[in-house]
């Protein structure tokens, strides 16, 4: 999930650097071709800069993106739902470390990246900074979140960089089950009781903006993205993502029989695209810079998760190392 | 975590075909490499074989070289059947 590379504009870095005069002749060469840049080839120092944020910000996500989630496992409504929900929380930590193995191919170290997320250096998508209230918050993540997702990163699988490349083509293929039974669990919620459709029509309501604003600031706002362009991360704009999305979903409510928290949603004939409101990007800077609703207890769940955790570690090295002594000496 | 060295996963998708790179990831020895790889690659049934090699001990030729390296097979054209002209009429050649 959640491939976006932004962040708040006060913490915009000044250079936005179009095109790097001293660039490598078989990088250009590379992406004059839409070719692949692989790990050991020349790129620019910004290329790879650029992309380590993003990948690392990117597995972080997937990380961080487990716990809204894992926190319904022990109350899914049967055993069925709590299998599916194990088996994509687990898919979630999979696509971290997918991700985490195509940021090391830059030469970046895990154990650097988990420390700037740890002390706030490097962030998460702002979409798990939302509480998951009920169990049809599962459903709403699952289609929405998901699905938003999914519209990010179908591009990132024509990545420019290889690894990240490859890493989006498999977490692609594993996303589809994602957002399908998000989509059924607000289905069956919906063709459920009264209270039933108004719990899943509440969880829609609450991720329906939230949902947006993962794509990101709007165009004219958003001043790394005309340079990620240029180098083939990234394949189109926020805003653009950001109508694919809206066009993707507003049929898929009508299915659903839920609506959209948006007066403003309706088929503009002349665009051939649904129209929608603004969307508040101040509250997307605000949830970035620290301010949501749980920004906190997400940061301590995991800070406390890896240190918890370090003993594991520690004795898994101990007996690794004491098994390669031992494999010596009897050699 | 940190001295956990990074291995390599191959996976054979099938019996009939070779492994395949499929990603890297960090364990403390072979055995928990292996492992990590079923669960980490092999969630879906991608596999029927795994090999996990530490990175350290791969081997690569260097893109820089990658000119003077490959260079000896460029002008070797005659190694392909179509450099051959076969005269009109001529079968199963």
């Amino acid at each position: 999930m959640y491939g976006n590379d932004f962040t708040a504009p006060e913490e915009h870095s000044r250079a936005t650097r179009v095109a790097d005069p001293d660039e490598p002749a078989s990088f250009t060469a590379v992406l004059a071709e839409d070719g692949r840049v692989e790990p050991r080839d020349e790129m620019p120092e910004g290329y790879r800069k650029t992309l380590v944020r993003q990948i690392a910000q990117h597995a972080h996500s997937e990380i961080i993106g487990m716990q809204p989630e894992g926190n319904w496992i022990s109350r899914a409504p049967s055993l069925r739902r709590k299998a599916i929900l194990m088996a994509k929380v687990q898919d979630e930590a999979g696509h971290g470390l997918y991700l985490y193995a195509a940021a090391e191919t830059l030469g970046a170290d895990r154990a650097d990246l988990l420390d700037m997320l740890h002390d706030g250096r490097q962030k998460y998508s702002s979409i798990f900074n939302y509480p998951t209230l009920t169990w049809a918050d599962v459903g709403a993540i699952g289609w929405l979140v998901d699905g938003a997702a999914i519209v990010n990163q179908v591009p990132l699988c024509r990545c420019s960089y290889g690894p990240y490349a490859r890493a989006m083509v498999r977490v692609c293929k594993e996303e589809s089950f994602h957002q399908r039974q998000g989509f059924e669990i607000l289905h069956t919620l919906s063709h459920g009781t009264a209270a039933q459709k108004a719990m899943a029509q509440d969880a829609v309501n609450r991720y329906w903006w939230p949902s947006l604003m993962m794509f990101g600031p709007p165009d004219d706002d958003s001043p790394n993205s005309a340079r990620s362009m240029g180098w083939g991360i990234k394949r189109f704009s926020n805003d653009d993502l950001r109508q694919r999305f809206v066009d993707m979903t507003v049929p898929q409510a009508e299915a659903l029989g839920l609506t959209l928290p948006d007066p403003e949603i309706r088929w503009n004939e002349e665009r051939g695209h649904y129209d929608f409101g603004e969307v508040d990007f101040t509250e997307l800077f605000e949830v970035i810079k620290g301010n949501g609703p749980c920004n906190e207890e997400r940061m301590a769940h995991k800070v406390a998760a890896h240190e918890n955790g370090a003993w594991v570690r520690e004795a898994a090295s101990a007996y690794a190392a004491k098994r390669s002594a031992r494999a010596e000496g009897a050699a | 975590m940190n001295d956990w060295p990074l291995w390599e996963v191959f996976v054979r998708s099938r019996r009939g075909l070779s492994h395949v790179h499929a990603g890297s990831l960090h364990a403390p020895d072979a055995e928990l490499a292996l492992r990590n790889a079923r669960d980490l690659y092999t969630r879906r049934q991608e596999g029927v074989s795994i090999w996990v090699v530490r990175s350290a001990e791969i081997e690569a030729s260097t893109p820089d070289e990658r000119d003077s390296f490959f260079d000896p097979a460029a002008d070797k054209i005659y190694r392909h059947p179509t450099f051959y002209d076969v005269p009109e009429g001529v079968q199963h050649l």
